[in-house]
């Protein structure tokens, strides 16, 4: 793309060719009315207040993409009249309750009508009679709502629910007098909206993921949070600029706090806010904010017993949703007191790190989710993406929608959800254990075969035979007749028969042997009949690659093996390889603790279980704060350390108050942020310093990004044969959450707060003869456990899951190192 | 009148500031023996009484029986605040919008909202912290339902510097909206009466 420079109101703009005007404008701080456009989806065309005239055209903002010299001039007299005939109409029938509405004045209606100054109303319609719909965590006032259609937009381009769309709004049809007397556009946009209303594709109720997307860019109070409703103003709330606690996606996003009630002046989180033009959240980041340790007090008592604990104990084992800084404070406990860090999870995922490195050079990866969002083929090994890292999801189907992209999705696990992203996405149900397969095949079809070691090159073509397969073909077959013409002799004005020469094609069914080539790695990962055509039609005009790999190949037995592959085809392919870290901070974790394969006797459990626990969870011997209650920087899949803010009030003790008193001390936790290891990619920053904003550019400017450092690799770039054998084809489970959960704090909020079970699709379930609520034994050569079923309707297929955010389920005892695990599954 | 006078602080014949004429101050101990006995014995003392006395026997006393009797105070004062409620059919007026709380200057009114059960927006709890209160009635002129008005109670004694009033010292009860009891709120922040307006006033 090249620079170009254009010209808005008479000032001088250098934007991208290409970008559209509207974002253009928004860049360089000219203002643009805009409701219905959306940045990073597609243009809606649907409230065309974006009106502007480019080079002498009447144009949309929103759509018309900018090119050199463009001589943009957003007000002239018939584009004015038309805005403002806009406004009018949209503000006719619109209900008088602004008292009463939770938009509370953050509302586009009001401030565009306030801004184009609607004084007087020229038109009018009969009202009718919409009543409110409560859609669960979700409510809708069709009254309220201006069909900009945001919701419908962000749900399809962004989110890939599909879950909403339009129905008849079964009003009067318009004056007709008003076609001739109206502004054209202003007519045009009051047709449209006057014909539909905001519905779920479901019916009644939504069938999507409950991200809650769809209230957060609604320009109105149409769609709200059925839990927030009423129950503060806007303008009440005191924002606190945060990092998503949850997972590693780490998006930014605002506690809004304010007094709990009349009598309790202390701080509580009304909602979660998030600055939607430029990240967009899952619901367990928007629902799951009051997982706060709440009414702890300092008790000198169960301190000094933490104390002696410490000094007693040999091991901390300790979960990553913590922040960099208390891993830091972790870390120097182990240095000081000589104790052994134990988190499993950090380490698997530490180990890949490392021999992904020991074949790529770099510490590492390559990719970020930015880059996802900009890619046309995306490909996911090794991870349940909808809930293993939801902005992946995101950006995935974001790629899928907005760029014309083409997919992979490789994963044990059939979910209709990346089915229905994009017609041009393939699923790769293979059995557990075929991840290396996947990656092969990675290997194998995108792979620099030049350049790549022989080895790796000859192992690939061991997958390959040729096989003879009858096709029919229709075969296109020049047939000349001879046919007699009747022609008219101009001269002598006689009929004449002249007989001619036709050649024709005819298509004609022919059976041909064919030598075709077949792939085994296809086979091996249940490929769907076709691929390889499919495939060719996918990279058509393919340029930006992005894979995504995820935490089933960190905890794969033959992982190393994986993280080299993965290594390889960042380096012999066009793709840039992201990976996404399990927890909220398991790469930074990874990158700051030296992590321990076995637990010592006595052992110290942070957040999880232990002989002596200190937990956030309010459930241990020692209160700690949440993270909503902490101050702190979290490292995310992006490669970037977010830093996060108190949004409530902690009166215990902190993780700094018990190292302080074991001689490791600083005055703040967030002293630790400039001392965070450069040699690991930190930077000796002060927390302070650290900004958490975007622009209006849409530039992330939080935190800072993880120096890629440079690591000595030798030459080998030998990889491992993987066992076909090794394919668990028996029944299996999965370790997973189901979507809103992904720790035991996601399920504290009020709002998620929900019981785990065995999670199975609804085929599993009726082929199985179980029902909801029943108990089965899960039994798996690591143990067993009694459990409840639930349905999960967004998965299909035999595998069901067991979950780690229910504390009272101990599933990860089940399992080894793996996520999957053979199972037997009994009613009892 | 002018306040130039006033401005003029140098005492002469001129302005309007003079020195009261003054005895001197006694600066010996036997003068000032003098002046007390002088004082006491001079019967001043007999004078106040004999006007209180004829006073009570004439029967015509101008005096204010308070807190038996108060005067009438005007429409425009802003005493305690009260709640109101809707003639018709009895509901409060107040919709929770939360403007009084924000316009607020001393920042001492609360309330809780909450959805109820026919989806409006419900007041449940409402406190003006008292101690805090101004009583610059801006919440009364913002209030665009005239729910919110100031009374005519002005007795603030409390055994606490910072009482509250709530939501059920303010509201007008059921029993006096039926005895037809709730006064309009005719000072600032109130509507000119016209023939528009029917029974509950409206603000707009």
């Amino acid at each position: 793309m090249n620079e170009i420079t254009i010209t808005i109101d008479g000032k001088q703009v250098r934007t991208q060719e290409g970008e559209y005007i509207l974002n253009a404008a928004r860049a360089n701080g000219i203002f643009i009315p805009a409701i219905c456009y959306l940045t990073r989806c597609s243009p809606t065309l649907a409230c065309r207040i974006c009106l502007v005239e480019a080079d002498g055209k009447q144009v949309y903002a929103c759509n018309a993409k900018a090119k050199m010299g463009m001589d943009i001039n957003t007000k002239t007299p018939v584009i004015e009249e038309e805005k403002r005939a806009i406004m009018e109409v949209y503000d006719v029938n619109h209900p008088l309750e602004c008292g009463v509405c939770d938009q509370s004045g953050e509302c586009e209606l009001q401030n565009y009508t306030l801004e184009i100054g609607v004084d007087k109303q020229h038109y009018s319609i009969a009202d009718t009679h919409k009543p409110a719909q409560d859609w669960g965590l979700i409510h809708y006032d069709p009254a309220l709502c201006i069909m900009c259609e945001r919701c419908i937009t962000v749900c399809k381009d962004m989110i890939g629910d599909a879950a909403l769309s339009t129905v008849a709004r079964g009003s009067e049809p318009l004056d007709a007098a008003f076609k001739e007397s109206m502004p054209k556009d202003a007519y045009a946009m009051w047709n449209k909206l006057n014909k539909s209303l905001i519905a779920p594709n479901a019916g009644d109720t939504l069938d999507c993921t409950n991200c809650g997307e769809c209230t957060a860019v609604c320009p109105v109070g149409a769609l709200v949070s059925s839990d927030y409703q009423y129950s503060s103003n806007a303008w009440e709330h005191q924002q606190i600029p945060a990092t998503c606690a949850h997972c590693s996606a780490g998006c930014q996003i605002s506690y809004d706090i304010k007094h709990t009630d009349i009598a309790n002046p202390e701080a509580k989180i009304y909602r979660v806010k998030n600055e939607w033009n430029y990240v967009s959240l899952c619901g367990a980041g928007r629902y799951g904010y009051d997982f706060q340790n709440s009414n702890v007090t300092k008790n000198p008592v169960a301190f000094d017993a933490a104390i002696k604990a410490f000094k007693k104990a040999d091991t901390i084992a300790f979960t990553s949703t913590i922040t960099n800084e208390e891993a830091m404070i972790l870390q120097r406990l182990k240095e000081k007191l000589g104790l052994k860090l134990i988190n499993n999870e950090a380490r698997v995922f530490k180990n890949f790190l490392d021999s992904y490195s020991a074949v790529s050079g770099q510490s590492l990866y390559s990719g970020n989710l930015k880059e996802v969002h900009e890619s046309d083929f995306v490909v996911s090994i090794g991870t349940a993406l909808k809930t293993d890292n939801p902005n992946a999801r995101f950006a995935m189907n974001n790629a899928l929608s907005m760029n014309k992209g083409a997919g992979l999705y490789f994963h044990p696990i059939n979910d209709p959800v990346i089915e229905d992203m994009s017609k041009n996405l393939t699923q790769f149900n293979h059995a557990p254990m075929m991840e290396e397969a996947a990656l092969y095949l990675m290997l194998d079809l995108f792979g620099d075969k030049t350049a790549m070691p022989s080895i790796t090159v000859d192992y690939l073509k061991s997958f390959h035979s040729l096989k003879t397969v009858t096709v029919e073909e229709s075969v296109d077959e020049k047939v000349t007749e001879t046919v007699i013409k009747k022609v008219l002799n101009e001269e002598t004005g006689v009929e004449e028969e002249v007989s001619e020469e036709v050649t024709k094609t005819v298509k004609k069914k022919v059976s041909k042997e064919i030598e075709v080539d077949e792939n085994r790695l296809l086979d091996l990962l249940n490929a769907p009949t076709g691929f390889a055509e499919t495939l060719t039609k996918y990279l058509a005009k393919k340029e930006k690659f992005s894979l995504m790999v995820g935490p089933d190949l960190y905890t794969h037995p033959n992982s190393a093996n994986c993280a080299r592959l993965v290594a390889l085809i960042e380096k012999y392919t066009a793709f840039n390889v992201t990976m996404i870290p399990n927890l909220a901070n398991t790469l930074g974790v990874a990158l700051i603790c030296d992590l321990d394969e076995k637990a010592g006797e006595y052992t110290i459990g942070y957040n999880t279980a232990g002989d002596f626990t200190l937990s956030a969870l309010g459930n241990g011997d020692l209160d700690m704060p949440a993270l909503n209650q902490q101050e702190g920087t979290l490292t995310s899949i992006d490669k970037r350390v977010n830093p996060t803010n108190v949004a409530l009030p902690f009166g215990g003790y902190t993780l700094n108050d018990v190292a302080s008193a074991l001689g490791v001390s600083a005055a703040l936790s967030v002293d630790y942020t400039v001392q965070l290891p450069v040699s690991a990619g930190f930077k000796a920053v002060e927390f302070d310093t650290l900004p958490n904003h975007y622009t209006n550019a849409g530039e992330e400017v939080r935190g800072y990004v993880l120096d890629t450092l440079k690591v000595f690799c030798g030459k080998d770039e030998n990889v491992q044969a993987f066992d076909e054998k090794d394919a668990m084809t028996t029944s299996v489970v999965y370790l997973a959450n189901p979507v809103l959960q992904f720790t035991p704090f996601t399920a504290r909020a009020h709002q998620l707060n929900e019981e785990g079970g065995l999670y199975a699709s609804s085929e599993f379930m009726s082929s199985n003869g179980l029902n909801l609520g029943d108990n089965v034994r899960v039994k798996t050569p690591k143990g067993e456990i009694v459990v409840s079923v639930i349905n999960d309707s967004k998965i299909n297929g035999d595998i069901t899951y067991l979950p780690t955010f229910d504390s009272k389920i101990n599933s990860q005892a089940l399992f080894g190192d793996y996520r999957f695990s053979n199972v037997t599954i009994e009613k009892v | 009148m002018h306040s130039e006078p006033l401005n003029d602080r140098n005492v002469s014949e001129h302005s309007a500031y003079y020195y009261v004429d003054i005895e001197e101050y006694p600066t010996t101990g036997w003068d000032k023996f003098k002046q007390v006995v002088k004082r006491t014995f001079r019967g001043e003392l007999f004078v106040g009484l004999w006007v209180v006395m004829r006073e009570m026997i004439k029967f015509d006393i101008h005096t204010v029986k308070y807190p038996l009797e108060k005067l009438p105070i005007g429409p425009r004062y802003r005493a305690v605040h009260k709640l109101l409620r809707l003639w018709e059919s009895g509901y409060e007026r107040c919709i929770g919008c939360g403007l009084c709380e924000k316009i607020c200057i001393s920042d001492c009114i609360r309330m809780d909202t909450k959805i109820d059960e026919n989806s409006r927006k419900e007041v449940t709890e409402y406190s003006i912290n008292l101690g805090r209160c101004i009583f610059c009635g801006y919440c009364a002129e913002v209030c665009p339902e005239l729910a919110i008005v100031h009374g005519q109670r002005y007795e603030n004694g409390s055994e606490q510097r910072a009482h509250f009033v709530i939501k059920d010292d303010m509201l007008t009860p059921l029993d006096f909206l039926t005895s037809g009891q709730q006064a309009e709120y005719p000072g600032f922040g109130a509507i000119t009466p016209n023939e528009s307006v029917t029974k509950t006033p409206l603000a707009y």
